[in-house]
């Protein structure tokens, strides 16, 4: 008698407890095994660059504080420096270190969501409560500065809405040491745990070459041994003045992102220790006209978020609303490998590899 | 209780045995309510969060509300799901569970079966459960349910096998596969306890168990980040807890084998405590493999599939074997050195 098989279609989202939101994946498999996986985005497009087609430049913010929502800075300081470049501003020193101190402490942050929700997704519970109890002093500190604690709306074309409040830099620099000590913890914790390495040590490789012809970025990129990072490559804001290195790994594996991404926590922690030394006086804002109307043109401004190259393209015909706005997504980028390294791949690497990607839901349907 | 056993069967004994039984079920169902508790407040301090705290007193209550809202929940059955196996599933599961706990001995005198192939009836039952699960994930007629429990039927048959092969060494040691037996043979001293001597087959055998009662790093099954809830994913109301109830009953069950089989059972852990009475020192050992098992959950990432598998026939199988032939060996060596 010949045994009768057949491949299974499973529908892995758009309610499942690992995809991270709304996102689907439609496997077939063979026993365990993928044999053909295609991502299913849309759940939750809300036509934000449509949107912003009908919206003064000041009013499009909060739009982007709701695409990548584990890391609302940097999506907020993307669209504000899009349209100062356009207009050629002058931003107030003291403006740019609070800039580059929020977009780092929201780097660490959105790394801490990542690494807990990570290892919820291999299996263990406790980290991710560790880690959630260190964003928090992060989410109190962005409390302190700008009321919100998710979507923060903190950014202006100009500066930024609030200065610092009476020691609020004291508690940014007393943070410094606490983490590096709790990322030794978080080391001791999981880092050398053999079932935790086995996990995900050669799981979901690919080369450099393939990142790049993907055109992945962030640590999805770095972890190949390709040291990108626009902080470095094409410096925004002051990050020039600032001394760091970037971590790169050059494996490709799920181990090397996961690696890459504590080792940014170090540097992102080296970057904030410089600011909030320098950190100086003065205005928050810049002098701005009380309605934008950047003159016409095009312009391209593009930033290194948590995920990687988060981009903002503006087509401006003079008016105080954008002709045409565009978003490049990393996270939408970053997930167009899944096909092809998911294939042959066990349904519980599907969960490894998904997570290692570090997509944000909000950010892939924008 | 041993002569209880022994007596000629009349109206007045069979009563007095149902009664017992009754009993012991009710105890079991409030152990198993606090085990719940248990678990929830250790996890919770080893995630620096309080833990239930709101429903009674410390919320000691919360197992009992949790319980209560779920026998109060509609009992749904999938359209396409094969509706007699998949009301009698969980039934399968749960009952060997309870039935298993009659042959452990709780102290001396409290036991509620003396028998003489105590080790074997234990594996031979537990092993029923499996069929639940697996039947329980055929029956849904669910994609998830089905990886589940056929992840379950693989983890079974890789881990019985070595818990059973070092549970073989123990039997070789003591003589005897009778649990109280067992017991007495490790009366004495700590280091007469069969964890000592047998400290190989004690890892396999805790590793195997772990594995066997699908807990955490084992827990693929019910692998939640990938298969959502595995076999149990279709179940709500009552037949959901009858699942999560085997379970319970199981960590205890198999809690009190390891402290039978390695851990000296109701013994002191030396002679001169043992004016403290047996079933004190059975339930503190007890308790400590019961959190010794929580903590796992509390610490460890989960397996894949074929890591678990290779771990169960690769590692564990080999060493226990080689464990059950050392054991051998040094036994005819003391033979015949005594003579």
């Amino acid at each position: 008698m010949t045994i009768r098989t057949e491949e299974l279609l499973l529908n892995v989202g758009p309610q499942h407890p690992s995809t991270h939101g709304v996102f689907r994946i439609v496997v077939k498999i063979d026993g365990e095994v993928i044999k053909e996986a295609t991502p299913v985005m849309g759940y939750l497009h809300r036509g934000t660059e449509k949107l912003a087609e009908n919206l003064n430049y000041t009013q499009i913010i909060p739009y982007t504080d709701r695409m990548d929502y584990v890391s609302a800075m940097t999506n907020n300081y993307v669209l504000v420096s899009a349209v100062e470049k356009l207009m050629q501003l002058e931003i107030p020193e003291r403006a740019e270190y609070l800039r580059v101190i929020v977009m780092e402490l929201q780097r660490i942050a959105s790394h801490l969501v990542w690494w807990g929700t990570y290892l919820l997704d291999v299996g263990a519970m406790s980290p991710f409560l560790y880690a959630f109890r260190d964003r928090e002093i992060i989410i109190d500190l962005f409390n302190e500065i700008c009321g919100a604690r998710l979507t923060y709306f903190y950014m202006r074309v100009g500066g930024v809405k609030w200065d610092a409040p009476d020691g609020w830099i004291e508690k940014v620099r007393d943070f410094i040491p606490h983490m590096r000590e709790r990322l030794k913890v978080y080391d001791d914790l999981v880092s050398g745990n053999e079932i935790f390495l086995s996990r995900i040590k050669g799981v979901g490789r690919y080369d450099a070459q393939t990142a790049i012809d993907y055109g992945l970025s962030g640590a999805n990129l770095r972890c190949t041994g390709v040291a990108r990072d626009l902080r470095k490559d094409a410096p925004y804001s002051i990050y020039d003045r600032f001394e760091f290195d970037i971590p790169t790994r050059s494996e490709g594996d799920c181990h090397a992102r996961y690696l890459v991404r504590v080792e940014e926590i170090k540097e992102s922690l080296r970057i904030l220790e410089q600011a909030v030394e320098q950190f100086p006086e003065g205005p928050v804002m810049a002098k701005i006209p009380r309605v934008l109307r950047p003159p016409e043109g095009e312009v391209y401004s593009r930033v290194e978020s948590p995920r990687g190259e988060i981009g903002c393209y503006i087509v401006s015909r003079g008016k105080d609303s954008p002709y045409r706005l565009k978003f490049r997504r990393p996270s939408f980028v970053n997930l167009q490998i899944l096909p092809k390294i998911l294939v042959g791949e066990s349904i519980t690497n599907l969960v490894t590899i998904l997570g290692a990607t570090d997509i944000v839901v909000g950010e892939v349907d924008a | 209780m041993g002569d209880l056993l022994v007596q000629p069967l009349s109206w007045g004994s069979f009563f007095t045995f149902v009664m017992m039984a009754v009993l012991f079920l009710l105890l079991i169902l409030a152990m198993v309510t606090y085990a719940i508790y248990f678990e929830r407040k250790i996890l919770g301090y080893m995630q620096l969060r309080p833990g239930p705290n709101r429903t009674g007193k410390f919320g000691l209550l919360q197992t009992v509300a949790d319980v209560l809202k779920l026998l109060i929940k509609e009992d749904t059955i999938p359209q396409k799901a094969d509706r007699p196996l998949f009301r009698i599933a969980p039934m399968i599961s749960f009952v060997p569970s309870f039935v298993v706990l009659a042959t452990i001995p709780y102290s001396e005198n409290l036991y509620f079966a003396d028998l003489d192939i105590g080790v074997l009836y234990y594996v031979a039952l537990s092993a029923i459960s499996t069929i639940g699960i697996v039947l329980g994930g055929w029956s849904s007629n669910n994609k998830y349910a089905l990886l589940g429990g056929a992840r379950s039927a693989a983890q079974l048959i890789s881990y019985a096998i070595p818990l059973v092969i070092s549970a073989v060494s123990i039997v070789m040691l003591s003589g005897t596969m009778n649990l109280r037996g067992i017991v007495e043979g490790q009366a004495g001293w700590i280091w007469q306890w069969n964890f000592i001597p047998q400290i190989v087959a004690f890892v396999v055998f805790v590793i195997a168990a772990v594995a066997e009662l699908n807990r955490a790093p084992f827990d693929l099954p019910e692998a939640e980040s990938e298969l959502v809830a595995g076999y149990m994913v279709e179940y709500s109301g009552f037949r959901y807890a009858f699942y999560m109830l085997a379970e319970y009953v199981y960590l205890i069950a198999m809690s009190a084998l390891i402290t039978t089989l390695f851990l000296g059972g109701w013994h002191a852990p030396a002679p001169f405590l043992s004016f403290i009475p047996g079933i004190i020192w059975f339930i503190i050992k007890f308790c400590c493999v019961v959190f010794f098992i929580i903590w796992l959950r509390g610490t460890m990432p989960r397996l894949r599939t074929d890591q678990l598998m290779s771990l169960g026939w690769k590692v564990l199988l080999p060493l226990s074997l080689a464990n059950i032939f050392i054991t051998a060996i040094i036994i005819e060596i003391i033979k015949a050195v005594n003579g």
